[in-house]
């Protein structure tokens, strides 16, 4: 990844569209945006509000695609766009942002604020202006297939426990297969149950589905760092190896950014519409349960709620499903204020837990999470993202709060009827 | 210039000086946006744009509850001094005479006692508005001088209108002349300020909206 200002600059008119220009228009300087995001109500500085940090990609449009940005242009008098400024913006645009997407869903005039941090990243990024983190993380995933460096043996070798485990066969690059998993490097490395449970789900249910030994890993980094020529590059992994096992359906896994990067920008990013469906596993579960194909036994008594991930529910759309699923098992579940599409954010999303410059940051945003569940005060947390959960394990140890972290998968597995 | 040549030029050059601007202006605006144009997603939808960008052009207007309870301030003062200038401007009966002398069309006016109240706070509303301004921390340092200039050019027209009716100042021919001025340089700003979002709003509603419910979601 070659960097230059000048790359930025082209980056950042490349994003420039009509949504753009219209929402950039309408900003009336009102600052309900800065309420509505965690990292300026728990860790303060006004810069920090969430339109500030469009501020890049704002003096691009105004000095390029608006009249008087062009007349002062003339006249040289607009303000500069150089590395100095970019330097200035990139722990805003990266460390004090997870694209969570409150901010879209509170701004009175209407501006989708995330959409626009997202794209301002793609000029960072360009211009040379990301962290080292994301940059270390995007380098591997391009260089080896996986953020975090997990190779097929790897993968191979917890398939091999698994198997051992359950008894049960893991389809490994089955042709024809219904369902095509994608699995999240921090599950391969972290939470391998997460692989028993589906094994033992779709075993129950009689659903054919394979995992693919050419593209496994559903993380893109180059969404998380906006760059979209290397997000393109993993999603057509995942595309070439649907279309060559011809499955019909493609799995997110438990992962926010994974299921945004291949459901929705995915075939935008190639610039194709896809062949197969893409849906996340809460979704196919869901639709397993609908069509009785799930059987659940037993309840869990303890008073269970249920995190929403960002990607997953607000910017993703998959919101009730998880609710249905968890109706199933759960006898006292109970929501968090704002839950569902307002739902705060961990705080280590969009690329915030891998740059670890922001560390500090991320456990003092934190605090927001904390209130909500000091207000209900619950036995176990449920969230179905592998980042949300190690990263609320990490708050909640933080913070010296006893609760443990379930997912939802996992905790269905758990459920089967024998 | 005496003050009825003064009434006069802004009652029919500077008027339409101001009108010509204000229209190509807010025209040009709008254009530049749409010509921009927009990637079609290719993305499996999960819901309709079009009902999606409607359903947010309306549903916008209304805060959630966690948000009215973080911005009530906000919410609520921006509320009061956009009704009070709809009221101020909509229904004095002046003014609708006047629309009626340009265009035709006409509706009822409302007692000029309602327009009085509307008016005044609306001013008031505007000052402890600014007052909020300068003194909150993210609102001091996002603003910028177009911000204090919008404001100066919104509140002039409802000071002037109110001290014109009032036949408070200077005598009525200058004080209805120097409100008509203060419209007009209103109109004038306008197409390239931040009152442009008067125009724009429902377009960015309407996408955000749009790009929501594509997933599946009421935004």
């Amino acid at each position: 990844m070659s960097a230059s200002l000048e790359k930025g600059i082209n980056a950042l008119k490349k994003e420039v569209d009509s949504t753009v220009a219209a929402f950039f228009s309408s900003c009336v300087n009102c600052g309900m945006c800065a309420d509505a995001c965690l990292f300026y109500t728990e860790a303060g500085c006004p810069a920090r509000t969430p339109i500030n940090k469009t501020e890049p990609l704002r003096r691009i449009w105004k000095q390029e695609y608006t009249l008087l940005g062009r007349i002062g242009k003339l006249l040289g008098l607009n303000k500069p766009i150089d590395h100095d400024f970019l330097q200035r913006w990139e722990k805003l645009v990266y460390d004090s942002c997870t694209l969570c997407g409150r901010c879209s869903m509170v701004c009175p005039v209407g501006i989708d604020i995330t959409a626009m941090i997202r794209k301002t990243r793609e000029g960072m990024a360009a211009a040379g202006h990301a962290p080292e983190g994301l940059i270390g993380a995007t380098k591997r995933a391009v260089e080896t297939g996986s953020p975090m460096g997990v190779k097929l043996p790897a993968l191979l070798a917890v398939i091999a426990h698994v198997e051992k485990d359950t008894g049960l066969k893991v389809p490994v690059d089955v042709e024809g297969a219904e369902y095509m998993l994608l699995l999240s490097s921090m599950e391969i490395m972290n939470f391998p149950e997460f692989i028993e449970a589906i094994a033992k789900i779709f075993d129950k249910a009689g659903a054919s589905w394979t995992i693919s030994t050419e593209a496994f890993e559903a993380t893109n980094s180059g969404i998380q760092i906006g760059v979209s020529d290397i997000a393109a590059a993993l999603v057509q992994r995942i595309v070439d190896a649907a279309e060559k096992l011809k499955v019909k359906t493609v799995i997110s896994p438990e992962c926010g950014h994974a299921y945004m990067a291949i459901r929705w920008d995915g075939p935008n990013l190639i610039g194709k519409s896809f062949n197969f469906k893409v849906r996340h596993i809460l979704e196919v579960l869901d639709e397993l349960r609908k069509d009785g194909r799930l059987k659940i036994t037993g309840k869990e008594t303890q008073k269970l709620t249920y995190h929403d991930p960002c990607q997953i529910s607000r910017r993703g759309g998959v919101i009730d499903q998880p609710r249905n699923l968890i109706n199933t098992f759960a006898d006292n579940f109970i929501e968090m204020p704002d839950a569902g599409k307002m739902n705060w954010c961990c705080g280590a999303g969009g690329g915030v837990s891998t740059n670890e410059r922001a560390d500090e940051l991320r456990l003092k945003v934190f605090q927001r999470k904390k209130d909500q569940l000091d207000k209900i005060k619950p036995d176990a947390i449920i969230s179905a993202c592998s980042n949300c959960r190690i990263h609320l394990e990490d708050g909640l140890e933080e913070y010296n709060m006893d609760i443990p972290l379930m997912s939802l998968t996992e905790t269905l597995a758990e459920h089967l009827e024998e | 210039m005496s003050e009825i040549e003064f009434l006069s030029w802004v009652r029919g050059p500077g008027f339409e000086i101001a009108t010509i601007i204000f229209v190509a202006g807010v025209v040009i605006r709008v254009s530049e946006i749409f010509l921009l144009g927009r990637k079609k997603n290719l993305a499996e939808a999960k819901g309709s744009e079009m009902k999606g960008g409607l359903h947010t052009i309306l549903s916008r207007s209304i805060p959630d509850k966690s948000t009215l309870q973080r911005s009530t301030f906000k919410i609520v003062s921006g509320y009061i001094f956009h009704i009070g200038l709809f009221i101020t401007i909509c229904f004095f009966a002046p003014h609708i005479l006047l629309v009626k002398e340009l265009t035709g069309i006409s509706w009822p006016s409302l007692p000029t006692a309602i327009i009085d109240a509307s008016a005044v706070v609306s001013i008031i509303t505007l000052v402890v508005v600014l007052i909020h301004r300068l003194r909150n921390t993210v609102l001091k340092f996002l603003s910028t001088s177009g911000d204090y200039l919008v404001w100066l050019l919104t509140i002039l027209p409802l000071i002037t209108g109110y001290m014109a009716f009032h036949r408070i100042g200077m005598s009525a021919p200058s004080m209805l002349a120097i409100h008509i001025l203060s419209i007009e340089l209103l109109l004038v700003a306008f197409p390239f300020t931040k009152l442009m979002h008067a125009f724009t709003l429902p377009i960015a509603r309407w996408y955000n909206g749009a790009i929501s419910a594509y997933r599946g979601v009421e935004s």
